[in-house]
């Protein structure tokens, strides 16, 4: 006698939890390698998943086994040329393979690399991990329009629509059998004295007594049919609470020199840098807006793909970039609507006598208002005055202002970790 | 009458089949099953079942995890197909089948799974010997509810951690000799109970601090030896010894210990477990196709994928990794059945006592009364090592070359045969290592021995990481002597020694 089951419908994920604890044991081997994707990729693909190489070594449950060495005997199919007493040079790696030489070789297949792959929500939540967005006060902000609707309990007042009927139900329930307690109780002990006289021998006195009480028990029933089966008093209505939703949005800065020394690599260092950020900010808020500033000498607001790819020669004044933010979120982003967050990438280069005029500008009309701003330099060299001004500022502001100088495509996830790294602060 | 004729099932035709391989396997052949539970699942599910080392319920452990990832990516990644089925030794036998596989392969499974592999469960002395089937699904589900409680209790990393020396020990935590009396999970619950309280007693005996009195004055010969004998299944000895472990920890040790016991003739067994179920499949497929109840097109498919199944890729293939065990079982009982119906004088020689007789009871006994390195020894004939051209190689570190030492012809048969059979006698194959003494007197050092035997010597890195285990259970200090002909050759110990400078 067989049984025949379909199980296709059961859980299919019956292995998550180990996959997951196999993830965070090796939390930190994935890192890297997720660093190096990060490197590695281009922008477009940043948001997907990836191939994680571990070597075997690192993942080895280790068993007693033999090692190489000693007299060992093996049988292998196929012979064809081999005669009884041939001498064969020894293969290299020793034991000459094949079976029996426990379980622990049976993996090696002659790959040191155990590779898997990690989707691409896992990919982000290690690219992000221990990472977090400073000065998050505002970050549930009283939204002005939106409302939900949520249920807010059980109300004995309301309209006929929302009546909840199992509530009401119980309720007059409750009622009959409180009302008609005392009452019934009387029933039941009238009841008894009657079987009781009707056991005895009957007598016109018991007569009378029967009688009497027949008349009381019919009176006190209809007393308790009196009591109405559903009451106004009985009516229960469901209750809607209209409560305001926060909104949780950001809006992201990118600014960016374009001047004449900005070359495209130093632009794609730039462009990897503002993604990561994006992809963070993305994870920590519901809607993100991002505005692209763009400047030489005068600053202007373009989109994406002007913003990375078309060139512009000539000079740099970086408070011309700073200004038109700073008008911007005048003109559109309200601060107690908006989180405020700015990136800005340059070559360091600047006009001199501008360089303190963007501190002034930083420091006494922007980061009053950004949750936080950011400052990445892209060149290999040595740093000129708009450097040293910012530094000023991050003395001053260490909570809502970063710097950190950017070389090469690697070094960007390091920086971006560094800027964004849990602090432990109160 | 076809049963069927195009290629794809659905769970009337499955029954139909069944009970068409049901009644010869039973009616015909006599064989004696389980009754069949057969589960169709999805890929999916079929690579959480082979991460889970096949068991229907299983514990966490991160070790699962890793086997998952790899099974799935190198599935997704095409570089491999998922078993056509995997069945599990309880009653009643659980089979899976993939949802994927057309009705000759499903008929092919059940065949093999159901009935061959059923049967051999049931009647291996083994598997009636090592394994309750009754009970094992009661005894998985009371293991992962007990440890997801330990989790629960002391948190995940320490049983965790636990875990992983007990895995590391897993091929030492069992019985080679000694036989155990199955009990029920309602009894295992309640001796568990009793267990945690009762054990803890004992070993606060057997570590007590003050001694009677003085010692010096009171032992004046010296103590016996603990434990009196060399103790094989260190992962029992650690339970019931250890001096420091909580209760819980005993008890996971124990699981684990039953794991490996339960697992253990499967690893015994694996050419003549395979070999029995490919000649079952083999012969009620062929015996449906003699009843006229399947089509030409049907076996050919089902030839194609049995020759795939049974093939073994000579020494000299790229992708040759060992013998193939369905190849060698097949091969060997369906050449039984050859002495048995057809022998030839050679076969007379070798197997007086088979040849002629009737073939279903001497694979019957064949399959009831070995393990794979026994059935080796008895039953592989000189035609088979002619067939698949079998040759012994001597390897002696001592030499810089390899020799062969027989091949398939007059003077190599028997040589051959020995050396396979060895080849499939775990107790050579696994390092012979025991518990010889536990300073309980003294410091609580820990002393294993390592008998060396054909100077095969220990490999000393996977040796030291699962010394580190072990001391992690014991929680004092642990050697390790590898011994041979008497004396040391090498010694471990955890932690290492310290070098005094």
């Amino acid at each position: 006698m067989s049984y025949i089951i379909d199980r296709r419908l059961n859980d299919k994920r019956k292995s998550t939890v180990n996959r997951q604890r196999f993830l965070r044991r090796y939390r930190s081997h994935i890192r890297d390698a997720v660093n190096d994707a990060v490197s590695r990729r281009s922008i477009k693909d940043m948001e997907q998943g990836e191939r994680i190489s571990i070597p075997r070594k690192d993942l080895s449950e280790p068993i007693f086994h033999h090692g190489p060495g000693g007299q060992r005997s093996i049988v292998h199919p196929g012979n064809q040329e081999f005669h009884q007493g041939d001498r064969i040079r020894r293969p290299d790696g020793g034991g000459g393979g094949g079976p029996g030489e426990g379980q622990a070789s049976d993996q090696g297949e002659g790959n040191d690399e155990f590779a898997f792959e990690i989707d691409k929500q896992e990919f982000l939540n290690f690219l992000f991990e221990d990472l977090e967005l400073p000065n998050l006060l505002k970050r549930h902000l009283e939204g002005a329009q939106i409302f939900q609707h949520r249920h807010g309990g059980i109300v004995s007042q309301g309209m006929p629509a929302k009546i909840n009927i199992v509530r009401s139900m119980r309720q007059a329930s409750m009622r009959r059998r409180a009302l008609t307690a005392a009452t019934r109780k009387k029933i039941r002990t009238l009841k008894a004295e009657r079987d009781a006289l009707l056991e005895q021998d009957q007598s016109p006195q018991r007569q009378a007594r029967l009688h009497e009480l027949d008349e009381q028990i019919a009176r006190l029933e209809r007393r308790v049919e009196r009591i109405p089966f559903l009451d106004t008093v009985d009516l229960r209505y469901n209750h809607h609470v209209k409560v305001p939703v926060p909104v949780s949005r950001a809006v992201m800065f990118c600014i960016m020199d374009v001047s004449g020394s900005m070359n495209q690599d130093m632009k794609d260092l730039a462009k990897r840098f503002f993604l990561l950020l994006y992809l963070f900010l993305e994870r920590n808020y519901e809607h993100i807006e991002v505005v692209f500033i763009r400047h030489h000498t005068s600053a202007k607001e373009v989109n994406e793909e002007e913003f990375f790819y078309s060139r512009e020669t000539g000079g740099t004044i970086v408070s011309s970039a700073l200004k038109l933010t700073r008008d911007i979120i005048e003109e559109r982003y309200p601060v107690d609507e908006w989180n405020l967050y700015a990136a800005q990438a340059s070559d360091g280069d600047n006009w001199n006598d501008d360089s303190p005029a963007c501190a002034k500008l930083i420091e006494d009309e922007l980061l009053p208002k950004l949750q936080y701003f950011s400052y990445v330099e892209v060149m290999p060299r040595a740093h000129q005055a708009l450097w040293d001004h910012y530094q000023n500022i991050m003395q001053r502001h260490p909570s809502a202002f970063s710097m950190a100088q950017i070389d090469e495509p690697g070094e960007i996830y390091p920086v971006f970790r560094e800027l964004f790294k849990k602090r432990m602060e109160t | 009458m076809f049963l069927s004729e195009g290629s794809d099932w659905d769970f009337e035709l499955l029954a139909r089949y069944d009970e068409a391989i049901a009644d010869l396997a039973h009616n015909k052949y006599g064989l004696d099953t389980y009754p069949n539970q057969i589960e169709v699942i999805s890929s999916e599910q079929m690579m959480d079942a082979y991460s889970s080392v096949g068991m229907p319920v299983g514990y966490n452990h991160w070790s699962f995890g890793k086997q998952f990832v790899e099974v799935e990516g190198r599935y997704r990644r095409g570089h491999m197909g998922l078993a056509y089925e995997i069945v599990i030794n309880s009653d009643p036998c659980i089979a899976y089948l993939m949802e994927e596989n057309n009705i000759t392969m499903q008929a092919l499974v059940i065949a093999h799974a159901s009935y061959g592999h059923n049967s051999f469960f049931k009647n291996n002395y083994l598997f009636k010997t090592w394994t309750d089937a009754s009970s094992i699904i009661d005894y998985l589900v009371f293991a992962r509810n007990y440890i997801a409680d330990c989790e629960q209790r002391h948190g995940v990393k320490a049983v965790e951690e636990t875990l992983d020396s007990c895995h590391a020990l897993m091929n030492y935590g069992v019985d080679r000799y000694k036989r155990p009396s199955p009990i029920s999970a309602v009894e295992e619950k309640r001796r568990q109970r009793e267990r945690e309280a009762s054990l803890q007693k004992q070993i606060s005996e057997l570590w007590r601090t003050f001694p009677q009195l003085q010692p010096a004055v009171q032992l004046r010969e010296e103590p016996p030896n603990f434990p009196a004998e060399p103790q094989e299944n260190l992962l029992y000895f650690l339970e019931k010894n250890a001096p420091l472990l909580a209760p819980w920890q005993r008890e996971i040790i124990r699981i684990v210990r039953k794991m490996a016991q339960y697992f253990y003739p499967q690893r015994q067994t694996k050419v003549m477990n395979e070999g029995w179920a490919c000649l079952w499949h083999y012969t009620l497929l062929n015996d449906l196709y003699d009843q006229g109840k399947v089509t030409d097109g049907f076996m050919l498919e089902f030839l194609q994928n049995h020759s795939q199944v049974i093939y073994q890729p000579p020494f000299t293939a790229p992708f040759y990794s060992g013998m193939n065990p369905y190849a060698l079982g097949f091969n060997m009982f369906q050449d039984i059945r050859r002495i048995c119906e057809n022998p030839d004088d050679e076969d007379r020689e070798w197997f007086p006592d088979i040849a002629g007789s009737g073939w279903l009871s001497t694979v019957k006994f064949a399959m009831e009364s070995f393990k794979d390195e026994s059935f080796i020894q008895q039953f592989l004939s000189p035609r088979l090592i002619r067939y698949f051209k079998f040759f012994q190689i001597a390897d002696d570190d001592r030499n810089d070359y390899v020799e062969v030492g027989a091949i398939h012809n007059e003077q190599g048969y028997r040589k051959v045969r020995d050396a396979l059979a060895e080849q499939y006698n775990l107790s050579i194959q696994e390092p012979n290592i025991q518990v010889v003494n536990a300073n309980v007197h003294g410091d609580r050092t820990l002393t294993l021995r390592h008998q060396r035997s054909s100077g095969r010597p220990l490999d000393e890195n996977s040796a030291r990481e699962v010394l580190r285990h072990l001391h992690r259970l014991w929680k004092f200090e642990v050697r390790l002597e590898s011994v041979e002909h008497g004396s040391v050759l090498n010694e471990f110990s955890m932690p290492p020694p310290t070098v005094i400078s």
